[in-house]
């Protein structure tokens, strides 16, 4: 044992001494590409310019961001990551202004955002489309600020994105955006409809993800307008990472209560299993989703009659018939092995346009530092009206929420058809 | 008492502690210099802190499986508890106590005290059991305190605290704040956590360790580990120094964790799952049971793998398993031990372990 | 009449939870080594039934066997090259690979499949049978049949034939059952054989109930297995699906009257109180450590 311990120990080194190898090559060839990694704003400028010059050759703005390429979440980083690359690929071959994407993978976790926030940083990323999903988000969005980048999130959707005190409206980055709906604003908007719209149900039960920032800041806004608009929530049910397959017990209890509407604020995954076990059971109440339930009919394998009659507040259908629309699904599609993309890939998709309107109508070059960018995409985002997948005369105010309405649409006979308001 | 003297120092009884000691200074050092001249990059300089917190949660955890030989499985469960602890008491003295250093010490404190209580409260039902049905009862408390932290609310306003458990009852004035907002944790964190302060845990935690390791009391538990009949029929009883090991297992996991919540503005209870738990063990078994010194260098390696394989993209998880795999078979394979001995021998290698 | 609805649930549950744990137990029992890649076959399993199904349309019966087939075929592959080398080595160092198995079972998967969720196709018709008030679902009912067969031809198999005495064997002593003339190696190799194809079994029941199939599927329901083969005693093949049932049903009815969102506490704490009154499991023998 000791000695196998001593071995070991003979091993680690030489590995070791075979990293710190690599480790200064690398760190090297981050130093000499990211200039002073310094922690201050002056030193982020400074390391924008330098970067400005070393990418002068190739003349493309460099766009970074991260999302959860592995692991469990890996569906939403890859989605956002081809979107994304799709939307560069474009951009670029039109002429004029150039993009270069760099994409890390941050599985989902708030200390891999941090580090691929530093990868970014070292590569001289000049904008940023910040993380994928919300806590990685809330993790680096001071960065951001802290280093003047500019950064639109195509789904971070919590209110931790963009404000630095989620229950302070005076305090936002600024300098930090989001592409989607905030949750906040879905539950408002789920109350709004279940409340001018009673004949769909007027009982109501919720079953949430507890675990999960999306699903339980809808659900929290939800209740307290619920209360005040008069909706009834007969039943709330829960459930977790770890217990994420089985359902028929808070299906039951809804049913026992005598629900008459099931509002899902949950991903398209865990909802088809939803509908699944609640066909099984003979309950059929009516089913109301909001944008994460995009998705359910392109699942691979998913019997789409289970779907038929539910309600969600959706920005983005690929199954929309207008020119932009029908490109970016035929596109992605092509680039994704035939996957049919969801809002997440539609969201990143609209975030790197929007950057390119921004940049074109700010004059933004790629030798312009990142905080020069920063002001000039800050002052136009703020003003400018875009036009993209998810919505139209979509605008930001100060604080980086985005406004633009969610369309409530029905599926049926496996499509989604828009319903009136 | 013994004269102290340099030399001593390098007596072949001390010399595996004072390399680990001097090896944490040299680096310490050479990364202080580094960031100070700016040559160190973004990325590297945002690891430094989490390293030092693995490297804390390791040496404990190495104390726990190395040398109590007991398999722990719910060593994040401790994170867990130091880092929300910290990071709820680090939210609330904001106002109070404007410097970081003196809040980042008070809650690092708080952080430790915390996870002690609750390795104590843990320590005694666990430590009756053995093997793997102790390893299942650390897991499945681990589990526990994360499901616990996913349900708490804790906030304050002008009027004190605000709690609630499971359902979300706080209705806080307004200028109130959220310090634990169940599944999203908390929010809002001010990033207080510095290099130096995860340098000077890993001395003190190395500090506690070896000593100890070194002492009566830690000859005893290693003498049990090996062999416990044989130790029983010797007369050495052993369930208060396991218990004491396993508390300061806890505690370090407890400061590390503290160190942890207060390096990022955000933290979720997910964070702390099994899987933390089984990375933390990945690192003190390929760093060596009981040795502190392979431990610190595992957690580097490990901790640095996965960005140097960036340049994989999607493969570098894949390929971060199969070193796993690779490193273990070999530094298990019987050939490779050999050769390594010869190699050893060659190089006049004098140096025993520790 | 909600009492006994739950209690089949749970029954179902159980009975899912009970064929991974036998996997567990088994291996445990043979190898003593705890194979947290256990899961990640079942997820493999998952993927192959759902290609046959789904992309060949193989029936269902061809299926299961070619599901059955890749499982087995996969868990002896990973045992010759990853766990027989380690046969000497400390069960940490096992442990420590069986862990880099399972990331690299669903890195792997992830970079063939992709990360994105497929649906299982409904093999099981929707229905069942009702008995007064209560109704219980074909599917309930299949599960916990092919739970309770599997059961009863593994303690045949155990008992009865000669390789399942030489597993008993070989589970109470190595050295002795080599000089009996056993090829340890090999019943190890049949013992994983055996575990993976029951992990195929598992992957196809738990997709027919929960009909996700992704690359992570089996973690979650592995820590809960290998948590209900400890529940049952590990190493004991009545203790497995002894643990794998109360298990579902401690976990349905955690949910259904305390809490859903304490429900993995609340099961956990169970396995704990459960321990320290029998602490080799319900079922598990108590090894007297020799000098």
């Amino acid at each position: 044992m000791k000695r196998n311990g001593l071995l070991k120990k003979l091993l680690s080194v030489t590995v070791a001494s075979c990293m710190v190898m690599g480790l200064t090559a690398c760190g090297g060839a981050g130093a000499a590409g990211g200039a002073a990694g310094g922690d201050t704003g002056a030193a982020a400028a400074e390391s924008g310019a330098a970067e400005g010059s070393g990418a002068a050759s190739g003349a493309a703005i460099k766009i970074g961001g991260s999302g959860p390429l592995t692991g469990p979440a890996a569906v939403y980083g890859n989605a956002v990551k081809a979107a994304a690359e799709l939307a560069v690929e474009e951009v670029n071959a039109k002429g004029g202004l150039q993009f270069e994407l760099d994409f890390e993978d941050d599985t989902h976790d708030a200390e891999k955002a941090v580090t691929a926030y530093g990868v970014l940083k070292d590569w001289g990323m000049q904008v940023s489309l910040a993380t994928v999903t919300s806590a990685p988000g809330a993790a680096v969005s001071p960065m951001y600020k802290d280093d003047h980048i500019f950064a639109i999130s195509p789904s971070g959707s919590s209110l931790a994105v963009i404000y630095q005190d989620p229950d302070n409206a005076a305090s936002p980055y600024g300098n930090v955006f989001q592409m989607c709906f905030t949750d906040p604003n879905q539950g408002v908007a789920s109350a709004d409809y279940l409340a001018a719209h009673t004949d769909l149900g007027s009982k109501i039960a919720v079953i949430y993800k507890n675990d999960d920032n999306y699903s339980s800041g809808i659900f929290a806004k939800f209740k307290s307008e619920a209360e005040t608009k008069g909706l009834s929530i007969v039943y709330e049910g829960t459930f977790d990472d770890s217990n994420a397959s089985d359902f028929t017990v808070q299906l039951k209890k809804a049913q026992d209560a005598g629900a008459d509407l099931l509002f899902l604020p949950i991903y398209y995954d865990p909802a088809s299993l939803i509908l699944t076990q609640a066909n099984q059971m003979g309950y059929a109440p009516t089913f109301f989703g909001v944008d994460g339930m995009d998705g359910i009919l392109t699942l691979e394998g998913f019997d789409t009659s289970l779907a038929e009659g539910v309600y969600l507040l959706t920005p983005f259908s690929a199954d929309a018939t207008d020119d932009l629309t029908k490109n970016f699904t035929a596109n992605y599609k092509a680039r994704m092995n035939d996957e049919v993309p969801n809002q997440f890939a539609a969201d990143a998709y609209d975030c790197v346009y929007a950057i390119a309107q921004a940049c074109e109508a700010a004059g933004v070059t790629a030798d312009m530092s990142a905080t020069d960018i920063c002001d000039a995409l800050t002052s136009q985002f703020t003003s400018m009206t875009f036009n993209g997948l998810t919505g139209q005369n979509v605008t930001w105010s100060a604080s980086g929420e985005v406004s633009k309405s969610p369309k409530a649409v029905k599926i049926e006979n496996g499509v989604y058809v828009g319903v009136e308001d | 008492m013994k004269k102290f003297s340099i030399g001593n120092l390098f007596s072949r009884k001390k010399r595996g502690r004072t390399i680990s000691f001097l090896m944490v200074i040299v680096a310490y050092i050479i990364m202080q210099t580094m960031m100070s001249t700016g040559s160190l990059s973004s990325l590297f300089s945002g690891l430094l802190v989490p390293l030092c917190c693995y490297i804390v949660a390791a040496i404990g955890l190495n104390l726990n499986v190395g040398v109590s030989g007991e398999l722990n499985l719910g060593q994040a469960g401790f994170m867990s508890v130091g880092a929300f602890t910290a990071v709820s008491v680090s939210g609330y003295l904001a106002a109070g106590i404007p410097n970081p250093v003196i809040r980042l010490i008070i809650s690092i404190i708080a952080g430790v005290i915390a996870a002690a209580i609750f390795g104590i409260l843990i320590g005694v039902p666990v430590l009756k059991l053995e093997g793997d049905y102790l390893a299942i009862v650390t897991l499945a408390f681990g589990q526990i305190i994360k499901s616990i932290v996913t349900n708490m609310y804790l906030g304050f306003d002008e009027n004190g605290f605000q709690f609630s458990f499971v359902d979300n009852n706080t209705k806080l004035a307004p200028g109130g704040k959220m310090l634990l907002n169940g599944p999203m944790g908390a929010t809002g964190t001010e990033r207080i956590s510095t290099f130096t302060m995860g340098a000077i845990l890993i001395i003190i935690s190395l500090f506690i360790v070896y000593n100890l390791m070194f002492s009566r009391c830690g000859r005893a538990i290693m003498a049990a580990r090996d062999n416990r009949i044989a130790a029983e029929s010797v007369g050495i009883g052993i369930s208060r120094t396991k218990m004491l090991a396993f508390v300061i297992s806890a505690s370090l996991a407890g400061a590390a964790g503290a160190l942890y919540g207060l390096n990022y503005s955000t933290l979720v209870p997910a964070k702390f799952d099994f899987n933390t738990s089984i990375l933390i063990l990945v690192y003190v078994v390929l760093g060596g049971l009981g040795n502190m010194t392979g431990t610190i260098i595992a957690t580097v390696i490990l901790v640095l793998l996965p960005e140097l394989l960036r340049s994989m993209q999607d493969y570098r998880m894949l390929i971060y398993a199969v070193v796993l795999i690779v490193i273990m078979l070999l530094t298990n394979n019987e050939t490779v031990i050999t050769k390594l001995k010869l190699l050893q021998k060659s190089l006049g290698g004098g140096a025993k372990n520790v | 009449m909600d009492f006994l609805s739950y209690l089949i649930n749970g029954l179902g549950l159980g009975s899912v939870y009970a064929i991974i744990a036998l996997g567990y137990t088994m291996v445990y029992g043979i190898a003593k080594m705890l194979n947290f890649a256990h899961g990640d076959v079942i997820m493999i399993g998952a993927y192959v039934a759902f290609f046959a199904l789904n992309n060949f349309g193989l029936p269902l019966p061809a299926a299961v066997i070619l599901s059955i087939v890749v499982c087995t075929a996969l868990g002896v592959t990973v045992e010759r090259l990853a766990y027989k080398p380690l046969r000497q080595a400390s069960s940490l160092s096992v442990l420590i690979t069986a862990i880099g198995v399972s990331y690299f079972l669903q890195n792997a998967a992830q970079l063939l499949w992709s990360s994105s969720t497929k649906v299982f196709p409904t093999i099981i018709p929707n229905g069942g049978i009702s008995l007064g008030a209560l109704s219980i679902s074909y599917l309930t009912l299949i599960t916990i049949t092919t739970c309770v067969l599997v059961m009863i031809c593994l303690t045949l198999f155990i008992n009865r034939t000669k390789t399942g005495r030489a597993m008993r064997a070989c589970s109470e002593d190595k050295g002795a059952s080599t000089l009996m003339g056993i090829n340890v190696n090999r019943i190890i190799s049949i013992t994983f054989a055996i575990g993976s194809g029951l992990a195929a079994i598992a992957a196809v029941l738990l997709c027919a109930t929960y009909p996700s199939v992704f690359p992570t599927l089996g973690a979650m329901p592995g820590i809960k297995a290998f948590t209900a083969a400890v529940f049952g005693g590990i190493g004991s093949i009545p203790g497995a699906f002894l643990g794998g049932l109360l298990l579902g049903v401690i976990e349905i009815f955690a949910k259904a009257y305390i809490s859903t969102q304490l429900s993995d506490a609340i099961v956990f704490a169970v396995l704990i109180i459960v321990l320290l009154i029998k602490p080799t499991g319900l079922l598990g023998k108590r090894v007297r450590e020799k000098v």
